[in-house]
């Protein structure tokens, strides 16, 4: 402000005319109050991130190739459609977002290898990445040894807890219990058939799923099935279900299996519209409909935090949003509403920290709260998992869910569930 | 045969290979990139150990096995068991139902650590498990496969299928082998922390020395009777067995070769990685090894190397630049390699600048008088 007064008061007033004169003054004052909000990169980063004076570089690590590609693409385009919106509302800390985008392969050592490129190499001041639980079991030691910080989007089995990792999605005690508490009471279910894809979370979410059946609801577990990843032979399990008569199948099958599972269901005959049994998946998103097909799955009940059909002002301009960006036809699942969050959490921290220092936005992390999110309101909580609501899907033919219960309070993370272990 | 001198075993063009790789992996390398960089280098070149493997198998002996992840797998489970044991001591794991036995266990409910992951406390028994339960199953396939002259495209997809039969097993079996997520979080050697950059160069240049080890071993081999006799089976085996010689045994013999060669890149990438997969086990694994393999040239050794190594940096570059399209660029450049270098990179290298190098190598001293081939051994050509 100093140098405006000198101008004004010196004959530049004659030479520069008033016009041009002004709008230096207007031009210096915006670039005061730009300052303010751009505090220098000294100060913000002082641990050597990737972060200059006007960017701030993150990491996007997803399966674009492999098995994988397809459930991870849209969490590919929500984080890419967040970081483009915290963009033009002016970045972080007046710093706008680059994001370097690498490709797991749907490999697990493949993510660890890339992981440390991004930490180490590009220095990246924060990653948003990983699908299964597999790649984040591998990534882990890599995060937790050079001090990186990764949004994992995916509901998961829980017991985990790293100080390096905020957990976007649902873990599993979250997502389960108000489901089973859910159907239990309104299909007046005793019997409960548990099915799934052969790995660390459908056999912990199943082990929860009985503990919760069996121990608080006092009802019976009729059946447990596993299947190995991408088996489609579905038949003889089919049958005994047909043999047991379970009121509910509950069902974590993963991936291309559940095309062939629902299809093998719908021919079996069993009516999950009309008939006497009901399913009820926490595997399952809009994602995957699209290639089980809306009339195959109709009828079957999802619990979840998020479904695309959800009813409020946040989500609808979500909706509006991602479909405007990637396209008319697509659809958005669970995972895809959780890794959006992953930048926009991320942003808060930074700004509650004033620092982009991965140990700063860490200890701002806890507590910092998001009214924006299209599921409704998420807070953080102590151990980096996110409060918030358990809701029931019944799916259409359309491929959408009708959401049909949600619960009424935020239900708190517990990763390591005493009584369910 | 009986003196075995070092002008017998290798050609000038050889030693110059040798020298050549030696300077690239063990100067070159290290001086020009950084410690991250080197370790991607050094879990490339793990793969350099199944490939020089191939080439005695697939190259000279004719056997194509499509299996060799099984080997390279298990060579790296046992390394992976011992320092995950080390890794799951009852302190590091006290918020276990169960302490002290390593994690993914605790999660599938096991109480008590499986009889069969017992030896891998001993250090001694894990090192010895690397090089002997792949060799003992490639002795026990091949005894299988060989003596009934099983071969060709029956014994590949018998291979194929046993790396299919272990993927399920290891991923089936996840409370007793960590599953589909492998074996994670390996945090120190006998009490030495394998996560420094320290230790990056301690491994790397650890799996340097054994790569050369084993390239020496694959020289002999293909320099002595032993090689001259597969390179008959590979093109007449009837009448070498006609001629005397137990056909089978030599293949059985090649065939652990290879095994224990892979088992050593295995544990080589264990160290480097920190981190054993099943994704390695499987036929697409296996089956990119011969990939890497066929570009080298699966006639020459240092080809294999050179194969692997370019193989996997072109991947990364590409996968770092272009997620989209590494896979199909990787395609065509195999198919690109197959169709116009059939004997991969070692063939162009023959073809084209190995007589300008013998020429210049004619002119230089130390070279001058030692032989341009070895005592039996013409430039051997695919079949």
């Amino acid at each position: 402000m100093t140098m405006h007064k000198q101008l004004t008061t010196g004959g530049a007033t004659e030479r520069w005319g008033l016009g041009k004169l002004k709008l230096l003054a207007a031009s210096m004052v915006l670039a005061a109050s730009a300052n303010a909000a751009t505090p220098p990169t000294s100060e913000v980063n002082t641990t050597g991130l990737a972060v200059t004076d006007d960017t701030v570089n993150v990491g996007i690590l997803h399966s674009v190739t492999g098995t994988m590609a397809l459930s991870e693409e849209g969490s590919v385009q929500a984080e890419i459609l967040a970081i483009e919106q915290i963009n033009e509302m002016g970045g972080v800390l007046g710093r706008q977002i680059e994001y370097i985008q690498e490709d797991g392969a749907s490999d697990w050592p493949t993510f660890a290898d890339r992981s440390s490129k991004l930490l180490r190499r590009d220095n990246v001041a924060a990653v948003f990445g990983c699908w299964t639980s597999a790649s984040r079991k591998a990534v882990l030691p890599i995060f937790e040894q050079y001090n990186g910080m990764l949004y994992y989007p995916t509901f998961y089995e829980g017991l985990e807890e790293s100080p390096n990792v905020i957990y976007t999605g649902q873990e599993a005690t979250q997502q389960i219990l108000a489901g089973l508490n859910w159907i239990a009471e309104e299909k007046d279910a005793e019997t409960f058939y548990l099915l799934g894809s052969d790995y660390i979370w459908p056999r912990t979410s199943n082990k929860i799923a009985r503990k919760h059946i069996e121990d608080v609801l006092g009802l019976e577990v009729v059946g447990e099935d596993y299947f190995p990843l991408g088996h489609t032979q579905f038949n003889s399990s089919i049958n005994r279900i047909r043999l047991k008569k379970p009121d509910v199948v509950f069902a974590s099958v993963v991936g291309g299996s559940n095309v062939a599972f629902y299809k093998q269901l719908e021919s079996a005959g069993i009516d999950l519209v009309d008939g006497d049994m009901s399913l009820l998946t926490i595997s399952v998103t809009e994602d995957e409909i699209l290639g089980i097909g809306g009339r195959n799955i109709e009828g079957a009940y999802a619990a979840m935090k998020y479904f695309q059909s959800l009813d409020n002002p946040n989500n609808e301009s979500f909706v509006k949003a991602f479909k405007e960006r990637w396209g008319e036809d697509s659809v958005i699942g669970d995972v895809t509403q959780a890794a959006y969050l992953g930048p926009w959490l991320w942003k808060a921290a930074v700004e509650k920290a004033g620092s982009f220092d991965v140990d700063k936005v860490r200890e701002a992390s806890p507590g910092i709260e998001l009214e924006t999110a299209p599921e409704g309101y998420v807070r953080i909580h102590e151990n980096h998992h996110l409060w918030s609501k358990t809701r029931v899907g019944e799916a259409q033919r359309d491929g959408q869910y009708k959401v049909v219960f949600e619960t009424q309070e935020l239900m708190e993370p517990d990763p390591f569930p005493e009584g369910y272990q | 045969m009986s003196n075995f001198s070092l002008s017998n075993l290798m050609t000038r063009q050889d030693v110059l290979g040798f020298v050549v790789l030696a300077l690239i992996l063990l100067v070159v390398l290290p001086l020009s990139l950084d410690v991250m960089r080197l370790n991607q280098v050094g879990k490339y070149l793990s793969f350099a150990f199944v490939t020089v493997g191939l080439v005695l198998c697939w190259g000279y002996g004719g056997i194509l096995s499509l299996g060799q992840g099984v080997f390279y797998g298990l060579g790296g489970y046992a390394l992976a068991m011992f320092l995950k044991l080390e890794a799951s001591s009852p302190e590091n794991t006290s918020i276990q139902s169960t302490p002290g036995i390593p994690d993914f266990m605790d999660w599938n409910q096991i109480t008590e650590l499986p009889w069969l992951w017992e030896p891998f406390h001993s250090f001694g028994f894990s090192l010895l498990a690397i090089l002997l339960v792949p060799t003992v199953l490639a002795y026990l396939i091949g005894f299988a496969m060989f003596k009934r002259r099983v071969s060709g495209v029956y014994f590949a997809i018998i291979t194929q299928a046993i790396s299919s039969i272990l993927t399920i097993l290891i991923i089936g079996q996840q409370g007793y082998t960590g599953g589909v997520n492998g074996i994670t979080d390996l945090q120190t050697l006998m009490g030495w922390s394998i996560r420094t950059d320290y230790a990056s160069y301690v491994f790397y240049f650890v799996g340097v020395a054994l790569l050369f080890v084993c390239l020496f071993i694959a020289q002999f081999i293909t320099k002595s009777k032993l090689g001259r006799i597969l390179v008959a089976m590979r093109g007449q085996e009837d009448r070498v067995r006609f001629s005397g010689y137990d056909v089978a045994n030599f293949k059985i013999f090649v065939f652990c070769v290879g095994a224990a060669f892979a088992a050593v890149g295995g544990a080589m990438f264990t160290l480097q990685e920190k981190f054993m997969s099943p994704s390695f086990v499987g036929i697409v694994p296996s089956i990119e090894m011969v990939i890497f393999c066929a570009v080298g040239g699966r006639l020459s050794i240092l080809g294999a190397v050179y194969g692997a190594l370019l193989v996997n940096v072109f991947r990364t570059v590409l996968g770092e630049s272009f997620p989209e399209l590494w896979l199909f660029a990787m395609g065509l450049l195999f198919v690109g390699v197959v169709l116009a270098f059939p004997d991969g990179l070692a063939g162009v290298y023959q073809k084209y600048a190995a007589p300008t190098v013998d020429r210049f190598l004619d002119k230089a001293p130390l070279f001058r008088r030692w032989p341009s081939s070895t005592s039996h051994s013409e430039p051997i050509k695919a079949s």
